[in-house]
């Protein structure tokens, strides 16, 4: 059976004026149906372009692409937007950054949701109005009736976030891809939010795509975790290999890098010093080799590929694989 | 006409550093505006049945007299009632305004969403077309109309209108440009929402408050246009009454009977600064902005 979502060799980069600016570098990731991959990496290292690049949101114009996205063998890539809107919200659907934003401020939050469930399922007004009330019900709105008109100012930031994911959900997806769901939102507010994606996802038995820059996020929630650096996936594994057994320094920075709450008080944080590198001038070897603790001159010379781990399902790009007793000795 | 539609743009938009609180409730000053502005209005639409003379009626009482019990607002050199005339004026002065605007407001206001919009070749030629238009000296393109068609209401409306379309296509652009990349235009598409659907429901219920507002400050402007051309003899032909007409007929008179230029003068005063201050309070009210949510 072919997965549901299959990404090879996703290219995109963008036309800029001082070059080519590879945001995303030859990445293939696979998800099956009813499962969650998290993708991780820090700001500007291609998360969210690589998320809209699979939904094919990213303007014509300007932008270089390549490789495949292939929806249940469908290759998105090749779609106009005519048959993308087909497929946009009734397969495949998105949950935003920034529930402020992603909300139109004079449109009443039920036509709001009602208004893809009258064009993809083909609804009536007052069956619409139904469903959109079951809805923010399933996604614990409380006063679901009164909520529906309503203007989105008079929701909280947690409450707004349940509303787009109820929009997102209104259609019933395969596949969910929520881009930083939860950056945006109180701490508090924050792993509500993740467990009613995680309930939703496992209720409808949907795929979900969660992408963040925070470990922690993705830890307990997702099946498989891909760790995203300057536009390439450098580590991927399920994710309690990921934790235990990670191969990357990169991974392990990140990992090193969250503050322990057993840790005494001021205790410095390890940050990863440096910066991400220039996506229009990535350097030649390994991208991370600049900021790597561990980085030998093969790594500025060569850069290493994706290759398999002895661990089922697990794949990393390093020369000097962390773990490796061999290679940490000399 | 068109400068000071621009700069009226440009004024608005500026806004004022009052704080959320004041910003809500509309001002007193905007329902005393209202006040006036249904006055005129409604003056203007029951002239007919209210027990005045005629407004071309020469001999309705001594020529050029001030106010009386009879004329209340006095009579001008032909002895005509100047509150009957002054009525009447308002009929032309605010059917030329909202039909001129009204037009303005579809023509432009289409041109604006699409520009701001689909961008692209279709923006740079459609705001390339208006540059020309707010380029061009819109009192000789009246004058050119007026003079080609004859001195009609049609024709003062239409050279009023085509003169709003590129104020109000330029204002209407901007603001839809602002709502266009915003992310839950984006959001409605990843629900599979088609590009005539985001424009009506995601797009025109943010950029329509402010375009009314704008609209309502243009109605002004285009209330004034119309009195400088009938002041020059460019609008309706004489008798009928105009605003601008009146006070051209006072101009001879100024010093002896000041009221037939003044009354027109006031009339017109009153409702365009109603009409302004009504607009201003109205943008500074649908100006939705992430901050004031």
């Amino acid at each position: 059976m072919t997965p549901l979502l299959e990404v090879v060799d996703l290219v995109t980069h963008f036309v800029t004026e001082r070059g080519l600016a590879r945001a995303v570098d030859g990445v293939s990731l696979t998800v099956e149906r009813g499962r969650t991959l998290g993708i991780v990496g820090e700001s500007g290292s291609g998360k969210t372009v690589l998320a809209r690049s699979i939904m094919g949101l990213l303007p014509r114009a300007g932008v270089r692409r390549g490789g495949k996205v292939l929806f249940e063998g469908q290759d998105l890539l090749g779609l106009s937007d005519r048959d993308l809107r087909d497929i946009w919200g009734a397969e495949i659907a998105m949950v935003f950054q920034d529930p402020m934003t992603s909300l139109n401020p004079v449109v009443r939050i039920g036509r709001q949701i009602t208004e893809s469930l009258r064009h993809h399922l083909q609804l009536g007004k007052a069956a619409a109005r139904a469903r959109a009330i079951d809805l923010l019900a399933s996604v614990g709105i409380p006063e679901p009736a009164r909520r529906f008109d309503q203007y989105p100012h008079e929701l909280s930031g947690g409450m707004r976030q349940r509303v787009t994911i109820a929009i997102a959900l209104a259609c019933g997806p395969k596949l969910l891809l929520a881009d930083e769901p939860t950056t945006a939102l109180d701490v508090t507010v924050q792993s509500q939010i993740l467990d009613l994606l995680q309930a939703q996802q496992r209720e409808r038995s949907m795929a979900m795509i969660l992408v963040t820059h925070d470990l922690g996020v993705v830890a307990g929630r997702t099946d498989e975790i891909a760790v995203m650096y300057a536009g390439k996936v450098v580590e991927r594994a399920p994710t309690h290999t990921l934790f235990t057994e990670m191969r990357m320094p990169y991974t392990e920075s990140l990992l090193a890098s969250i503050p322990r709450i057993e840790q005494p008080s001021h205790t410095r944080l390890r940050a990863i010093t440096g910066r991400p590198p220039d996506l229009v001038h990535p350097p030649t070897g390994c991208r991370f080799a600049a900021r790597c603790p561990y980085a030998q001159p093969r790594c500025v010379e060569e850069e290493p590929p994706l290759m398999p781990a002895p661990t089922p399902g697990h794949h990393y790009a390093c020369w000097y694989p962390v773990g490796d007793p061999a290679v940490r000795a000399g | 006409m068109s400068e000071l539609l621009t700069e009226a743009a440009a004024v608005s938009a500026g806004g004022s550093a009052e704080d959320v609180a004041a910003r809500r409730k509309l001002p007193v000053l905007f329902w005393v505006s209202l006040g006036w502005l249904v006055l005129v209005a409604v003056l203007a639409v029951v002239a007919g049945v209210l027990p005045l003379p005629r407004p071309t009626e020469t001999g309705a009482g001594p020529a050029r007299m001030g106010p009386s019990a009879q004329h209340w607002l006095g009579t001008d050199s032909l002895g005509r009632d100047m509150l009957s005339r002054t009525i009447y004026g308002a009929r032309v002065s605010l059917l030329v305004g909202f039909t001129s605007i009204a037009a303005g407001l579809l023509v432009g206001g289409t041109i604006g969403v699409l520009a701001g919009y689909y961008r692209g070749r279709f923006e740079t030629v459609a705001m390339g077309a208006m540059d020309v238009l707010l380029a061009f000296p819109s009192l000789v393109f009246a004058l050119a109309l007026v003079s080609f068609l004859g001195p009609r209401l049609s024709t003062v409306i239409l050279a009023i209108g085509v003169l709003s379309v590129a104020p109000i296509a330029r204002v209407v652009r901007a603001s839809t440009l602002t709502f266009a990349q915003r992310e839950f235009v984006l959001a409605a598409r990843t629900v599979g929402a088609k590009n005539r659907r985001i424009i009506v429901s995601e797009i025109l219920p943010n950029v329509v408050p402010a375009a009314l507002s704008f609209a309502l400050v243009a109605v002004a402007v285009a209330i004034v246009a119309e009195g400088a051309l009938s002041f020059l003899g460019l609008s309706v032909a004489a008798p009928t009454a105009t605003w601008g007409s009146m006070i051209n007929e006072g101009r001879t008179l100024l010093q002896e009977a000041p009221h037939i230029s003044f009354v027109p003068s006031a009339a017109m005063f009153l409702t365009v600064l109603a009409l302004n201050f009504a607009g201003d309070a109205l943008q500074a009210r649908f100006d939705v902005r992430e901050g004031r949510l």
